[in-house]
């Protein structure tokens, strides 16, 4: 991370600016104006849109090592959506994510 | 309408909004051991998780500072994530509309994906609530929840900035972004947005940080309404 420490509160404050717009959108703005239904079924998978294209370049590809693929890795992050898919709740993810991370760390030496 | 209905509803929200404590606390929790491990000062790791309070979102933006993308790559990839609150919002008015402007910027504030889904569905449960019952119960749900997101941000906002790096921590962010889609997969559509994100993303993995991500995710949505589209269709 190399920001300075304005850079780190701009972003800060602009992510809570409009992380607040959005939430205060329609129900202190717009009111009851209804708003597109393509628009409504498009932003209903926004989270779904998104965080599978972050980390499919870091589970491939982790920071730590540089870019290599790591084995351990990979099966924690298998684990860890197979565990939330699973038992239907993201703990149980990051449950056997995290364990399936450190034992794999533990086994190949890195720990 | 009688101010113990109103109590009434604010404690059954309060009684619902508990559980959620579960995935508040480790959640908020490692976002303050990450956040300080990352290069972020106490102060900021705090500032985060009370002024955006939005998990995913935080971890996204922090993900991309990571890889030192452009600051308005970082700001657009928090907002996207939070994109679906729009929906949130929207669909609160039919119910607290004529709330007091006050009560409405205040429940904007609280409107994560836990208050919303504990509350829409009591709102369609037990449509004979009166506005005011609806907004005492939105803010009881959040009660428990919002002093434990912010509390635990700074337990691990502290404890991070006193441990060492080399604890496999880098990791934790993917894991707990699987962790979170997991549950998210229940349909079709779902399915083939996440795929498509993937797959775009991992297309554009050479261009700068938070650019190929972005597109990824305009394909997914896309990718999503079209597949329940034509699910619909063939019903």
């Amino acid at each position: 991370m190399s920001y300075s420490n304005t850079e780190i509160w701009i972003i800060i404050a602009v992510l809570a600016v409009c992380t607040y717009l959005i939430r205060f959108s329609f129900l202190g703005l717009i009111g009851d104006r209804a708003m597109p239904p393509l628009v409504m079924r498009l932003l209903r998978y926004t989270p779904v849109a998104v965080l599978p294209g972050m980390v499919a370049p870091l589970v491939l590809w982790p920071m730590a090592t540089d870019g290599v693929f790591d084995p351990a890795r990979a099966i924690a992050a298998f684990c860890a959506l197979g565990g939330a898919y699973m038992g239907r709740n993201p703990l149980w993810g990051m449950v056997a994510g995290g364990i399936a991370l450190y034992a794999g760390l533990f086994l190949t030496g890195q720990l | 309408m009688s101010s113990t209905t109103v109590k009434t509803a604010y404690w059954h929200g309060f009684r619902d909004g508990a559980p959620f404590i579960l995935m508040a606390f480790p959640f908020a929790l490692l976002f303050g051991v990450i956040g300080t491990e990352s290069g972020l000062a106490v102060s900021q790791t705090i500032a985060f998780s009370m002024l955006v309070i939005a998990g995913a979102a935080q971890f996204a933006a922090l993900q991309l500072m990571l890889e030192d993308a452009a600051i308005g790559f970082v700001v657009l990839g928090g907002v996207v994530v939070n994109l679906r609150m729009l929906m949130y919002s929207a669909s609160l008015v039919p119910y607290i509309g004529a709330a007091p402007f006050w009560q409405r910027a205040l429940i904007a504030y609280f409107n994560f994906d836990q208050t919303y889904v504990a509350s829409i569905s009591k709102y369609e449960a037990e449509p004979n609530l009166s506005v005011a019952a609806r907004t005492a119960y939105f803010f009881g749900v959040a009660s428990p929840i919002v002093p434990v997101w912010i509390g635990s941000t700074v337990v691990g906002a502290l404890v991070g900035s006193a441990i060492p790096e080399e604890y496999g921590l880098d990791f934790i962010v993917p894991i707990m972004f699987l962790a979170m889609v997991g549950p998210l997969l229940k349909t079709p559509a779902h399915i083939a947005a996440a795929v498509t994100s993937v797959v775009v993303a991992l297309l554009l993995v050479g261009l700068p940080s938070g650019t190929g991500l972005l597109v990824a995710a305009l394909c997914a949505m896309v990718a999503g309404v079209v597949v329940e589209t034509l699910q619909e269709r063939s019903a």
